[in-house]
Parts: structure tokens; sequence; C-alpha cells
């Protein structure tokens, strides 16, 4: 089989280290050459990007963690250098070398100065969050997850625009945060773990319980379970471990119908790992540090900023949140904040953009607008709205950064942001405006193309929890396509005002070549999204399971207002915890 | 004294003379060493002074293979002198992190010295007298060894603080570093004959068991009300020793008043030694005053644990507005000890492993970021200043990224040492399950935020900020030998602990009673 093949030959491993390989090369580069350096870089990046393309012989019909690595690193702590990828993980590798291409590429003029740095720091942040997405030992996670931090300071606080010094720190200090908070949470797991498989008066249940949940999450995938068994056996001899799979099994695992891990507990935890995904994504309150960051960084920065690192603020609630503390996630305190701080994201986000004068200032509020969306998606948590969610991060990927690389081919011929400075540019750059115009569709959200597919997705899965929420949520879409067309019309219609502005060249061939392969994609996925789909739509009911078991999203209906509440009594009756029961009556009778 | 051992049939030189063979060659050599550079200095050129430099190296060379050779042929913690003196792998781990940064300390030293113009013999000979201190320290098994070495320490300390006699600074630090020091020297004193007024002992195991007795018999308030104070005095002088707050203040005015290679030595030598015995007495003598949070009872656990948030705290929150890169490295210093006793207050294995890898790995990260402050000195620029530092990576930009590393392993931003130091104190803690722990080490992690942004001034200043003075750096290969080292170090306990934690576990178990 492909996927074992490919295992054999560290494809993660391989992926993951390639571009940091080509860090390490380019120290050895004269830093005078700069051309040699900017080539070799580029090319690194399309090198880098062939294996993370070989990862779409994920078997999607096994699901599940595939291609998996293990190797002992630390035994003394039982920390494993253990690699994996779902559904989920590889969609979000694939986007992350894309990406990285595009960033790499799209520097090719603006950075002028201490490119050898430059590149180098990029590449080692390439393989900071490629080891994130690829990480199934916490222990290896967290390390990767601080270590993407270091270059992307580097990268504001060196390379960025006026105000970088600031920007640079508040989002290490903010980011920082969170993942020392996010690590107390790691060792408790890490601690209860072997307690309770070896220590707990009921320990031959939790056992039985746990290797259950771990046989349910695997389903046909063998070398998964081997390796979530591998935990539970060390475990049971009171040996902790880091695996994430196998807190996911002690997470799913029930104990005369009361989850194991208690649900304060749960709560705390639960407490832990949000600060750290919340600023990440970020969340409201926990935004402040985003318009900054993006506005001041390259553009290369704000592109990786807004195209991959956000998405891993997300992707830790799918991988450790949902799954590990289903119980806390499921818990309608927690629903209700989480639920709340996304649509305060949604809105607020989108009336704050609507306000702003600086063009980059506007795209990155518009961000904290469409992952407040992707935040309700995770929180509905049903399979449309995950499955919208998921996709919704690639989405916001490609649109986003595209809507960065437009500002950046203003700015490098401008050197100016304001709003203001701008307008009629359609009728000298109509190629540009071309490109600007999908970009705007796609995050708005037409049919068609991507932004659509994702929103609809999400939108329906939150209206089948509650409509008010949808409601909300809507609106967030309403002022976005608001804050888009007013920002579109205002820069590209009307007359040329602007001296400076007559004789803008249209897009370079470097450009479109950066463009392209995102207009493609936006495209592709608004047209026929199945193929992205179907990656993680496996790993996205598990989840779904894990959290809410025996819900049977696929039998319902889409819409009667009476369903959504038969349906929670439905699953109230099956479901075995009364908190469970609790959380589905508030929510459904609201 | 045990009157029993003092009428033992073999007469007391030979008892002695076997001992020391068995137990004491690397001390010896240290001290032989230092004595013969002591010498020497007086037959030397002033061209060639700087063969003291070497030959302190080669002693303590000797020393390090002789202690390797002790811990090539361990096998069960040996007791000599009278029980005063035990060499167990506890004292050997701190013995190999004393002579690491002694000769750290000597490599930083010798262009600096060049530069202040005192490039004598009896500098290094006081590094070796110190360091030959610091080892009889970490194998002291009775209050009377651990004082003696203790201010065998602190007497070599308080002079290489004065060591630039013409240099003002240098001559107040020194003062108030040595008045402070004695005063704390005579309360843990004052704690020590409290605690021998009970027990009649002054041997820590012993005084383990007279106390565990006592709380058994007699009028256990009275008892435990001296025995409390004496602990509290003792931990007093531990604190001052290892700058804890609210015994810190001498800390950032020492530490910028002296040498910098001196300051250098004292954050990391002086205070491992600190630990070393502040772990031994606490852990040793006076397990049954350790009180309990969990249960209410109050006891040197509780002290430690406000100690330590206090410290953490205030190091981390004065250090923001330093400008002096000096000072702000001693409040690093300051902060870090906060740390360093979580390590004391978990009282699992998790947590002794924590506290030896965390100074273990403290003598390359900071003395790394000292050496770095240490080339910045140059015939006319003090070097002393976080601004001295703009535009490193343009002067000279290995150094700048070797800073970088040490600043950040400093922070504990994996994968440097620092990260698994601070993981090892931190997973301590909440190993421990008590609810007011964990509140403790929230703090301590959210202390780590903090301290990024003063390390983080640094980096600024290096990598985005512009060229103040051209003036090429004082560096020597020596300099640069030692920080390349200290990186290479850094990085390897970061990216692949295994073999460093083995070594410290050792230590650690012992401390367990294991």
């Amino acid at each position: 089989m492909n996927e074992q093949i490919l295992a054999q030959y560290h494809i993660l491993t391989i992926v993951t280290w390639l571009p940091a390989v080509g860090a390490i090369i380019l120290l050895f580069f004269d830093k005078q050459r700069k051309a040699g350096i900017r080539l070799f870089a580029n090319l690194w990046a399309v090198l880098c990007l062939i294996p993370a393309l070989l990862l779409v012989t994920y078997d999607r019909e096994m699901g599940g963690i595939q291609f998996i690595e293990d190797l002992n690193w630390i035994p003394q702590i039982g920390a494993r250098y253990q690699l994996g990828v779902d559904g989920i993980s590889v969609v979000l590798i694939i986007l992350t070398a894309l990406i990285g291409v595009i960033a790499i590429y799209c520097s090719w003029d603006y950075i002028q100065d201490r490119v050898k740095e430059y590149y180098i720091l990029l590449l080692l942040l390439q393989t900071g969050i490629l080891g994130v997405f690829a990480s199934m030992d916490m222990f290896l996670f967290y390390v990767f997850w601080e270590v993407m931090l270091v270059p992307m300071y580097f990268i504001i606080g060196v390379w960025g625009s006026e105000n970088r010094l600031y920007a640079a720190i508040k989002f290490f200090l903010y980011t920082l945060v969170g993942s020392v908070v996010m690590l107390l949470a790691i060792l408790k797991l890490y601690f209860i773990f072997p307690e309770y498989l070896s220590q707990h008066p009921q320990r031959v249940e939790i056992l039985r319980s746990v290797t259950a949940a771990a046989q349910m999450i695997s389903g046909q995938n063998e070398s998964m379970l081997q390796m979530i068994q591998f935990a539970i056996d060390r475990a049971a001899n009171g040996l902790p471990t880091f695996n994430i799979m196998a807190m996911q099994a002690l997470g799913t695992a029930r104990l005369d119908g009361h989850p194991v891990i208690p649900l304060d507990l749960q709560i705390w935890l639960f407490a832990g790992f949000f600060l750290s995904f919340a600023i990440k994504v970020p969340m409201f309150p926990f935004h402040t540090w985003l318009p900054d960051a993006h506005t001041e960084a390259p553009t290369a920065g704000s592109v990786i900023l807004a195209g991959i690192l956000l998405k891993l603020g997300t992707y830790g609630f799918v991988r450790f949140n949902l799954p590990i503390l289903p119980d806390a996630s499921k818990d309608p305190r927690v629903i209700q904040v989480m639920v709340f701080l996304a649509i305060m994201g949604i809105v607020y986000g989108a009336l704050v953009a609507m306000a702003q004068r600086d063009w980059k200032r506007l795209v990155a509020y518009s961000s904290v607008s469409h992952m407040g969306m992707i935040m309700l998606g995770i929180f509905a948590l049903n399979e449309n709205a995950l499955n919208g969610a998921v996709l919704q991060m690639l989405n916001h990927g490609i649109s986003t950064s595209a809507l960065f690389l437009i500002v950046g081919v203003v700015y490098e011929r401008r050197h100016t942001r304001l709003i203001a400075d701008y307008s009629g540019l359609s009728h000298v750059m109509p190629g540009f405006a071309a490109v600007f115009m999908i970009m705007t569709m796609s995050s708005i959200g037409l049919p068609m193309l991507n932004g659509f597919i994702g929103e609809f997705l999400i939108l329906r899965g939150v209206f089948e929890e509650n409509k008010l929420w949808a409601a909300f949520a809507a609106t967030g879409i309403v002022l976005g396509a608001g804050y888009m067309l007013w920002l579109y019309q205002r820069t590209m219609f009307g007359q040329v005002t602007h001296e400076a502005n007559k004789k803008l060249p249209d897009l370079y061939k470097r450009e479109w070549a950066y463009f392209l392969p995102l207009v493609f994609l936006a495209f592709w996925i608004g047209l026929y999204p199945k193929p992205v789909l179907s990656y993680f739509s496996r790993s996205v009911e598990v989840i779904v399971q894990q959290v809410r078991p025996g819900y049977a999203g696929k039998e319902l209906p889409i819409r009667a207002e009476g369903s959504s509440r038969r349906r929670a009594v439905r699953i109230a009756e099956r479901s075995d915890s009364p908190d469970e029961r609790n959380a589905l009556g508030t929510r459904s009778s609201r | 004294m045990n009157i029993m051992l003092l009428m033992q049939a073999k007469p007391d030189w030979q008892v002695l003379a076997q001992d020391a063979a068995r137990l004491l060659m690397p001390e010896m050599l240290v001290v032989l060493f230092a004595c013969f550079v002591l010498v020497l200095e007086f037959m030397l050129t002033p061209e060639q002074r700087r063969w003291a430099a070497y030959l302190s190296l080669a002693g303590l060379g000797a020393a390090g293979l002789s202690l390797a050779l002790m811990f090539a042929t361990f096998t069960t913690a040996e007791v000599g002198f009278y029980e005063m003196y035990v060499v167990d792998e506890f004292a050997l781990v701190f013995k190999v992190i004393f002579l690491l940064a002694a000769i750290f300390t000597i490599a930083l030293s010798i262009k600096f010295l060049d530069v202040e113009n005192e490039q004598r013999g009896e500098y290094y000979s006081l590094i070796l007298f110190a360091t030959a201190g610091m080892m009889f320290m970490a194998s002291g098994a009775d209050l009377l060894s651990i004082f003696i070495s203790f201010e065998l320490m602190a007497l070599t300390t308080y002079i290489l603080v004065a060591y630039l006699k013409r240099d003002r600074r240098s001559n107040e630090a020194a003062m108030k570093y040595f008045l402070l020091g004695i005063f704390s020297s005579g309360i843990f004193l004052y704690g020590m004959s409290l605690i021998y007024g009970l027990t009649a002992e002054t041997n820590l195991t012993k005084i383990a068991d007279a106390l565990a007795r006592l709380a058994r018999q007699q009028a256990p308030q009275a008892t435990g009300f001296v025995a409390m104070a004496g602990m509290i005095f003792i931990a007093a002088a531990m604190f001052f020793k290892i700058a804890a707050v609210p015994f810190h203040m001498w800390c950032p005015d020492a530490y910028e008043g002296a040498p910098t290679s001196v300051t250098a030595f004292m954050s990391v030598g002086p205070k491992a030694a600190a630990f070393a015995i502040f772990a031994r007495i606490f852990i040793d003598g006076l397990p049954s005053l350790r009180g309990d949070l969990a249960g209410g009872s109050f006891g040197w656990v509780g002290l430690l644990a406000i100690v330590s948030a206090l410290t953490m705290t205030w190091g981390n929150i004065a250090a923001l507005t330093q400008s002096s890169a000096k000072r702000l490295m001693a409040y690093s210093s300051i902060s870090h000890a906060g740390y360093l006793l979580l390590g004391l207050i978990a009282g699992n294995e998790t947590g002794y492993i924590g506290l030896v890898i965390y100074l273990f790995v403290y003598v390359f990260m900071n003395l790394g970021a000292w050496g770095v402050i240490v080339a910045q000195r140059r015939a006319t620029i003090l070097g002393e200043r976080v601004d001295d530092f703009n535009g490193l990576i343009h002067r000279s930009p290995g150094m700048a990224v070797m800073m970088t590393i040490f600043l950040l392993s400093l922070t504990g931003i994996p994968p440097t040492a620092g990260f698994v130091g601070k993981y090892f104190l931190f997973a301590g803690l909440i190993e421990t399950g008590n609810a007011w722990l964990i509140a403790l080490c929230v703090l301590a992690v959210i202390n780590t935020a903090i301290s990024l942004y003063y390390y983080a001034r640094f980096i600024k200043a290096m990598f985005m900020s512009d060229v103040k003075e051209e003036e090429p750096l004082a560096l020597s290969t020596s300099l640069q030998a030692t920080l390349v080292t200290a990186t290479v170090m850094v990085l390897a306990v970061g990216v692949y602990p295994k073999p460093f934690i083995a070594f410290t576990e050792s230590a650690a178990r012992h401390l367990l009673g294991l």
C-alpha cells in the first residue's frame, strides 16, 4: 500500500525537516550574493512542496492517523518522536507548503537587505509550522509550537514597517503567554493518564473503556491502533505518555456513564488549552496582537500569519479541546462562552474592518471576523459545521493570503497602505483589479468560489443547533460583503485622483505566477469541493462521534423547527451523561 | 562528634590520610594548583602572566579527570572524615557543575583582565579557592564542614568582587556584599546553634533523626518552636546566598560593580553551591520541618513557596526597566533563583531533577550570556548598557546569534536547554496535584512570559537597532571557544536531553533517599 511505502521512507520527517535543511544550506552562502540566495530559496521551497504533495495518497477510506513514524526520544519522560497525519492535517500541510512557496516567491523584489537571514528564517518557520501539524506527541507538538514563534518574531521585527518593534514583541508575548499555560494543561494530562490506568481503584474498567475508545477512534486503521495501544500499555504500567491519540481515547472513555476525566478538571484543562489556541486564532478579546502583527509584517510575513499561523489555533481546538475534553467542549456554559466570543469576533471584526483607513489593517480585521466564523463552526459540534470549519480554514488561507498579496502589490509600487491614496486603480491595472475582484468575492462567500462552500456548510451546521447563532453569523457575512465591496469600490473604481497612480504598472509575470494558483484553488474548491472534503470528512465524523457519542448528523433533516428539539431529546435519551442532557436541553429550548 | 569514632584503634592521621586519598582527590588538586598559581605569579614577567590562567585551567582539568575517575568507579555513597564529608552522586554532579563554571569563567577572563590591565595570578588562584570551597560544600554532611567550606567560598568571592582595586564601583560593591554577607553568615550560624542546642548533633542525618525523635517525645510545641526558628534562620542565610527576595538587595549592586567576569562566575558557581547545601540541609537534615501545603501545617515548603513567588515576580518586574545589561542580568538571576526553588518545593523526583538539571544548564546559558557581555568591554568602552548591543548582528553576527540562543534558553523556549530545565521544574509542581502548587506554577509560567520581554530587549538591540559604534569586540580564542561550547551544549541539552537527564537523575534520586 502506498501509505505504508511512504511511511517507510519517512515521508513526514522529510516534509517537516526539508525546509530546515534548506535553511542550513543557506547558512553557507555568501551574504553578498543575493541573487543566488533568492534563487536557491525559491527552488528549495518548490522542492519542499513535492513531498507534501505526495501526502495526497492518504487513504481516505481507512481514515485515521497515517504515515506514522515513531522513535524513542526522551525515554525518561516518555516523550517520543511521533509523527502522523489525519485528513485535517494533510490538507493543512499541503496548504502550508503551498503558501510557503508563495510567501518566499513574493519576497523576490520586496526584501532587499539582509536577504540571507530572511530566507533562513522563512524556511525555519515552515519547519516549525509543518511540525505542529504532523506531531502526534504533545511534547513534540509543544516544541514545534514555540519554535515557530522565534522566526516569526524576527520576520516582523527586522523586515516589518514603521511600528514593527512593538508589533513583533506584542505578537511574541501574547502567543508565549498562551503557550506556557497550555504547557501546564499538557503536563496535567500527562500525569493523570498513567494515574487513571494504573492506580485508580477502577483501573480495570477504565483500561477496558480506554481500549474500546481507542478502537473506536482508529476504526480500520491498524497502525494507528497499535500506536495508541502502545501508549496505553505503558500507562497501565504506570509510565506516562504524551501521545495525543491516547489522550483522545482517555477523553472519550466512559466509566459508569461518566467521563473518566471529571468534568470540572476537564473545564480547567479546557481553559488552559483555550488560552493558547484562542490567542492564536485569535478570538475576541485576544485578537489585539493580530492587527498590529499583520499590518507591520512584510507581505510574506502577513501571508504566512494569516494563511497558516491562525489555522494553528483552530487546528488546536479540533485536535485537542474537542476530542480530549469532549465533556467540557459540550458543557453548556463552555459552549455559551465560546459561541459568544465567536459571534463577537465575527461582528466586531467586521465592524472594525469597516472603519479602517489602512488597507492592510482592514484585511487583518477581516481575518478576525472570518476566524470567528470558523470557531462558531467548530463549536456547533456537528459534522456539517465542523466540515465547513475545516474547509473554511483552507479557504481563509487561500483568500486572505491573496488579499495580503494584493496589498503587497500596491504597497511595493506606491509605499503607502492608506485606502485614501488609491482610487480608480481598475483603469490602470485591469489585471490586478480582476484578481482582486475574484478574491474579494471569495472572501465574501460568493457561490462558485471557495468561500461560499465553507460558509454554507458552517451556517447549515450552526442552523441545526441554534437559529439565533446562525442569524448572527449571517450578519457577519453581510457586513463582510459591506466592507470588502466598499474597499473595492474606493480603491478600484472612480477617477484616478493621485498623480502617482496614473502610471502604475499592471501585474508582472511573477505576480501572476503566485496569484494564479490561488485563483485556481478558489474556483476549484468553489465548483467541486468533494475531493478536498473527502480528505477530512472521515476524521471530522470521528471527532463528532467522540464529542457527542451517538450523534447521527447524517440522518437528520436540514430544516424544520421541531426537529432540532426532537433530535435533542433523542440524543438525550441515548446519551448517558446528565451534563450532556442539560447541554442539549438548554440549547434546543433557546 | 561521635566519641566512638574518635576512640577507634587506628591513629587519626592514618584515617585522615586514607579518607583524603579516597574522597578528596579533586579538591586537593584544585587547592594545590591554587597555591601553585599564587607562587608562580611572582616568577612571571608581565608578558607571561597569562600562564597563570593556563595553569589554572590545567589544574581544573586535572581535577576534572580525577572526578571522572570517581564517577567511573562510583558504586555507593562513601562517608569520611568522621562523618563530616560525604561523596555521593549528588555531590559528584554538583562538583562537575562547579568545575565547568570555573573553567568557563577563567576562559572568559583572560582577555577581559588584559583590557582591564589587571592580569594577575591571584585572580585565578582566588577562583580556584572558591571552586574548592564550593566542591567541599557539595560534599558537606555536617553543619560544621558545610559552614567552613561555605566561608571559604564566600571570602574568596568578596575579594574577587573587589578585585579591580582602582575602580570605585568595584570597591563599593565589595563593601556592600561583604557587610551583608558576613551578616548572613552570622544568621546562618545562629540558626545552626539553635538546631545544635535542640538536638546536640551537627551531622545532618543525625539531626534529622533527633528532630523526628523530639517531635514524638516531649513537649512538641516548645521544641517545635525552636526548631522552626533555627530552620527560618538557616533559610534566611540561604535566601541571602541565592539572592531571593527579600534578601536580594545586594545582588544588583554587587553584580554591577564587580568585574564582569567575576559577576559571571558568581551568578553560576556560588549560586549552584548555595542550592547544593540548601537542598542538603533541608532535605537531609530538616525533613521533619518540611510541613505540608495540603494539610495546612506550616514548614519550610510553605516558606519557600512564598519566597519563590516573591522572588520570581519581583526579579522579573524589576528587570523590565533596567538599562544596564549587568543589572538586568542580575535581576534575571534573581528571578531564576525563584524558579529553582520550585524544585525544592515540589519535593518529588521530577522536581529534584529539575533543580539539578536547571543548575547544570544554567552554567552554559548564563555564563554564555555573560560571556557575550564580557566581550563588549573594550579599552574605551564599558559595554555594560543594553544599548551597547545595538546592531551587534552587523558587527559580529556569530556573537549575536549565540547571544540570542542563550537568551531564548534563559526564557525557556524550546529547543534549548532552558526549556528542558523549566519543563522539569514545572512538571514537578503539577505532579504533586496540590492546588496551591499548581497556582504557584501558573505564576511561574506567567513570569516566564514576562521575562521574555526584557530578554527580547537584547535581541531587539542586536538585530533591529542601528549600530552605535564600530569598534570591534574584544574577542579571544578562549572566549570564542567557550561561547561556542556553551551554545553547542545549550542546543544539545535542548534537542537530545536523554543523556543529561540520566546524568542528573542520579543526584535527584539521592535527595529522595533512593
